[in-house]
């Protein structure tokens, strides 16, 4: 029997005017990245409300990482200010219910940053791929 | 026992009423038991002689019924406030969630309120009646002859034992003394439970949570949450009143519920207290008071009228969300 390799589903959210376009350079410069990552544009990291990081694990992915603009860059000035401290007691909470840790992450990515948007992508694949399926924000109905 | 007594607090309300000062008294009532005492509403004084109850079990916080009652009534409204209240009392005020020159607040001490379950574990269940003495509980049941004496002080309920605050924070008249701010230990148990490695963590939130009924009432009852639509109403959410369908919607809505009021929540405790299955719910609370604590300078939400709400705000150099685990081994 051939077992399957086990790809995790990644939901990356990317605001709109630093993230995506790094996503986009990081196309056009054809770095690679794996496939399983799906890009949710966001017009501004701090759109993200922390039900839709729920909602993410429950429609099957195995971590959801968020990226927005440099501290200071925000196109609105100070969304991303909110988005840290969101995410901060956000991810501090999953932590304490037991979830693992390193299934989330933020990440600052600017529109220039191409590379480091094809380097995040591959080392948090890398992590999530090493911790396995998730299980602990699971749901079986949405499971295929 | 409360050192202050009924008599004076139904004076002074009968006083304020007969005056016309006030056209309302939001006090407590007794409900179908001696332990169950409700919240309620009050228009004249011989209901207010005759049902008015101060005692060990008038836990329940009314600041929140003063969003609705300021609204409905004409006049204005005697509230009576203990400590803990008066922090989600000035809570709703930074929020502007009623207006201040309709309420006439009246600050009250409180010696600690007891846990009914607590009693319940001590001399079982039937019930039929519950004296407040000095120090003691004269609890009557269905299969003693003989009264049940129990010390108060071994029901307290927990938020009581990590009472953080014997001051009034706001308040127009006092009745009785106010005190101070206490050191609480009410952290220790968050620090406890984040000593644990992640797998007992889940396991016991697991089985904490699979209680849950999804009755809403922790979230009917707290003075933080008073939006008139609320995420766990709207139909198209799939977790819109109804139990959770699997453990993964438990989580969702303890997960949501805390954090729309983390950096709000007074710590008050009241939705630990009204949880029918008993789930520590102030724990989740208390973990997001603490992290704030921790990670943006002490806060306490109420303290005082128009302070920011951590969540609301922000500094140039905070910590970023990789950064929050650092210096932890598990
Ligand atoms: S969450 Fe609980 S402790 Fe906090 S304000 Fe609401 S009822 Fe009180
Ligand atoms: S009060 Fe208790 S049982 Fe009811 S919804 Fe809240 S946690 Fe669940
Ligand atoms: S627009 Fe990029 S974080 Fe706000």
């Amino acid at each position: 029997m051939q077992v399957k390799e086990y790809k995790p589903l990644i939901v990356a959210f990317c605001c709109n005017w630093c993230s995506y376009a790094g996503a986009d350079l990081a196309g056009n410069n054809r770095l690679n990245y794996p496939a399983d990552v799906k890009i949710i544009r966001v017009p501004c990291s701090c759109r993200v409300n922390p039900m839709f990081i729920l909602r993410a694990f429950q429609r099957g992915a195995d971590g959801v990482i968020l990226c927005g603009c440099h501290p200071g860059d925000c196109h609105y000035t100070s969304g991303n200010y909110f988005t840290r401290r969101r995410m901060a007691l956000l991810f501090s909470m999953l932590d304490f219910l037991g979830i693992e840790r390193e299934r989330t992450r933020v990440e600052w990515v600017s529109a220039a940053e191409g590379a480091k948007f094809a380097a995040t992508m591959n080392d948090f694949v890398a992590t999530v791929t090493a911790l396995g399926e998730n299980k602990r924000l699971e749901d079986l109905r949405c499971k295929k | 026992m409360q050192k202050i007594s009924r008599e004076s607090l139904v004076e002074k309300a009968i006083a304020m009423l007969q005056a016309h000062e006030v056209s309302a008294v939001l006090g407590w009532k007794k409900g179908e038991f001696d332990y169950d005492i409700t919240p309620a509403l009050f228009t004249d004084a011989e209901d207010l002689q005759k049902n008015f109850v101060w005692n060990d079990f008038c836990g329940a916080n009314f600041s929140k019924y003063l969003v609705e009652k300021t609204r409905n009534i004409e006049g204005k409204i005697l509230t009576f406030l203990k400590p803990c209240d008066t922090y989600s009392f000035n809570q709703l005020l930074t929020e502007h969630r009623f207006d201040r020159e309709k309420v006439y607040a009246i600050g009250i001490p409180c010696e600690g309120m007891v846990d009914i379950k607590k009693i319940k574990d001590a001399c079982g269940e039937g019930i039929a009646s519950i004296a407040c003495e000095e120090d003691v509980l004269k609890v009557t049941t269905l299969y003693e002859d003989a009264p049940i004496a129990i010390e108060t002080e071994t029901v307290l309920a927990e938020r009581c034992l990590a009472c953080k605050s014997k001051k009034h924070v706001a308040y127009d008249e006092l009745l009785g003394e106010t005190g101070e701010v206490l050191e609480s230990n009410r952290f220790d148990e968050v620090e406890r439970l984040e000593a644990m490695t992640a797998d007992e963590r889940f396991a016991f939130w697991q089985n904490e949570l699979s209680r849950c009924i999804r009755c809403n009432a922790c979230r009917d009852v707290c003075p933080a949450c008073t939006c008139e639509k609320c995420v766990f109403d709207n139909p198209n959410s799939g977790v819109e009143n109804k139990a959770a369908a699997n453990s993964f919607e438990e989580k969702l809505f303890h997960i949501i519920r805390a954090f729309h009021v983390a950096g709000r929540c007074t710590d008050c405790g009241e939705c630990s207290r009204v949880c029918p299955q008993q789930i520590p719910l102030h724990l989740l609370n208390r973990k997001f008071i603490h992290d704030i604590d921790r990670f943006y300078g002490d806060y306490q939400a109420g303290a005082e009228v128009g302070s920011r709400a951590p969540l609301v705000d922000y500094t140039l150099d905070d910590l970023e969300a990789s950064e929050i685990f650092e210096g932890r081994d598990n």
